[in-house]
């Protein structure tokens, strides 16, 4: 069975063929970006094809399918409506599937199946990814903070550190928006 | 007290302001609302995300709606539409190359005039093997519908002698700057930044081609009607309370600048402000012009859903599907539209509510006329369509075999 991946973000597209491929489903295109893709689509003529929901070319994939209707090719359809759980559970991890008619449904269910699976690590992936970029914005705020109280108060980095935390602890909020905070109120206030 | 919680799913385009504008003033909260608004770049996902619950009501091209409760292209869902969040507002954008080959002067184009002139290009076009191409939002969108009858009524025939093909608002001015299309029909501010990015000409403004052009609808399934019609009720309250300020050309900077946001359009402040001024800056640099019915956001009850404008769409969803009429379709296009749940929502208010659900479309040639109305004095302005052909909603087959 050849499936098609439509998606403009190359590492999830790679987690998905990845998954798809140790499943045994070696047929796979992957095609990308928005330029040129019904040739893609036309050319690869997969049996499912499985886009993410942000996809800029979502609209231009229905229109391919509704003019190949017209050719009377195969018909091509959104995730089988009467399996209403399934569907959510496809649009919730954010992957959009088109089925040629006729693909036996119990064929077309693991492959959905897995495909929200992979969707969702890429998810937590990007999570983690968002994490440690704030982890790490968060350091240079309060870094810049600390240097801001050791110049004024003259006092040294362990001493600035702390007042941080407890005044971050005292106002309930994190050390990060307290040191915020602090940079603003110097841009603001500058020598005064 | 506690806030009921409405998703509203919408694309960056100066007509989602309503919901935009019912959540930012305070319309919604007055109505003891929290509007929760959830952007998408396509209008598949906005449809998909209302199917499937994400959200409870969408900003959405309004033959979608229809098309979305005929089961064209999917399953079928009963859908509602309650209230239009607003006519006309879009335009007809084309290449630069191809502009210098069809227009001239500093105004918009007639439609007639233009029409005549494209059709030459087209047909040279054609013979050579390279057809003018055009892009348009959705297979079902109104700009499909508005393009094809415009095209189709000076003589060039869609699909034949050109060609239509779909893309996304955000993405219209790049496929014009590409040359992947020759022409652009889609909403604002995208052919504003078409023309402010030096890619394209406005030749024509939808509003020449039917005056009182049906555009984005708030749509929703008809089962979230049916459980939640008190906040359905209220939602539209808050929506009709939200168009009568936006269309005060007091709030028209303010508007446009939360409009403009990158959470909302992302989109330049410039180009937003002139569509919601009605005014269109046709070439890059131009002054721009003042079209008065470029966008319709209250008045003449533009919000209330008339059962004849989804017979419209529906009767040019036979003539471009290429499907025979059928009389039962023709009642679950009209049963789409819902003025009865609009009268209820704003009985007792001071918006005009018409006694009639449906009416001649573009049956207004010259001056205004009074409307029979239960509430409120109503009175309709021209709506005619540039080749003068009336639609009635009684007699969609005899419309259709009339049309070219």
């Amino acid at each position: 069975m050849r499936i098609a991946i439509i998606d403009t973000s190359t590492t999830r597209a790679a987690i998905i063929s990845d998954g798809l491929r140790e499943a045994g489903l070696d047929d796979i295109v992957v095609i990308d970006g928005t330029l040129g893709m019904v040739a893609a689509l036309e050319k690869a003529a997969p049996e499912v094809v499985l886009i993410n929901l942000e996809n800029p070319s979502r609209d231009v994939l229905e229109e391919f399918f509704a003019v190949s209707r017209a050719l009377a090719r195969p018909i091509a359809m959104f995730v089988d409506q009467s399996d209403a759980e399934s569907t959510n559970a496809a649009v919730d991890a954010g992957v959009s599937a088109y089925i040629v008619d006729g693909l036996a449904k119990q064929r077309i269910k693991p492959v959905i199946d897995l495909a929200i699976r992979r969707f969702q690590a890429f998810a937590r992936l990007q999570a983690e990814l968002h994490e440690a970029r704030s982890a790490l914005a968060d350091r240079t705020t309060v870094d810049r903070a600390k240097a801001i109280l050791m110049k004024r108060r003259g006092i040294d980095e362990p001493t600035a550190y702390g007042l941080l935390r407890a005044q971050a602890m005292r106002s309930n909020r994190r050390i990060a928006e307290i040191a915020d905070a602090i940079i603003t109120s110097d841009v603001l206030m500058g020598d005064l | 007290m506690a806030l009921d919680r409405v998703r509203i799913g919408f694309l960056p385009l100066v007509d989602a302001a309503l919901p935009i504008m019912a959540r930012e003033r305070g319309f919604a909260e007055a109505e003891g609302l929290e509007i929760e608004l959830v952007r998408d770049m396509t209008w598949a996902t906005v449809r998909d995300r209302l199917l499937y619950g994400h959200t409870d009501a969408a900003h959405m091209v309004a033959p979608l709606a229809i098309a979305t409760a005929l089961g064209r292209g999917r399953p079928a869902v009963a859908m509602a539409v309650p209230f239009v969040l607003g006519l006309n507002g879009n335009a007809i954008t084309l290449s630069l190359p191809l502009a210098a080959e069809v227009l001239d002067g500093d105004a918009l184009g007639d439609p007639v005039v233009l029409g005549e002139r494209l059709k030459a290009v087209a047909v040279t076009r054609a013979a050579v093997g390279r057809r003018l191409r055009f892009g348009v939002v959705h297979r079902y969108s109104s700009h499909n519908y508005m393009l094809r009858y415009w095209l189709a009524a000076v003589g060039i025939r869609p699909d034949i002698d050109v060609e239509i093909v779909t893309t996304s608002p955000t993405f219209a001015a790049d496929a014009l700057a590409a040359g992947e299309v020759d022409g652009i029909c889609v909403g604002e501010p995208w052919n504003g930044v078409a023309v402010d990015r030096g890619v394209g000409r406005i030749a024509l403004v939808t509003a020449q081609v039917w005056q009182r052009g049906v555009e984005k609808v708030l749509a929703m399934r008809e089962a979230t009607l049916a459980e939640r019609s008190d906040v359905v009720h209220r939602l539209i309250r808050a929506l009709h309370a939200a168009a009568a300020q936006f269309v005060d050309p007091d709030t028209l900077e303010a508007n446009a600048a939360i409009l403009s946001r990158a959470d909302y359009l992302d989109a330049p402040v410039d180009a937003v402000s002139r569509a919601i001024g009605d005014r269109v800056r046709l070439v890059k640099d131009a002054v721009p012009i003042h079209v008065p019915d470029f966008m319709f956001q209250y008045r003449e009850a533009a919000n209330f859903p008339w059962r004849s404008q989804a017979a419209w769409l529906y009767s040019q969803m036979v003539r471009w599907d290429g499907t025979p009429f059928s009389a039962q379709e023709a009642d679950v296009a009209q049963g789409v539209f819902r003025p009865d749940i609009y009268r209820a929502a704003l009985a007792g208010s001071d918006a005009p509510l018409p006694n009639a659900s449906s009416k001649l479309e573009g049956a207004i040639g010259a001056d205004s006329i009074g409307a029979g109305s239960t509430q409120g004095r109503l009175i309709l302005g021209r709506d005619a369509f540039f080749d003068r052909r009336a639609f009635d909603p009684e007699d969609i087959e005899g419309y259709l075999a009339g049309l070219p």
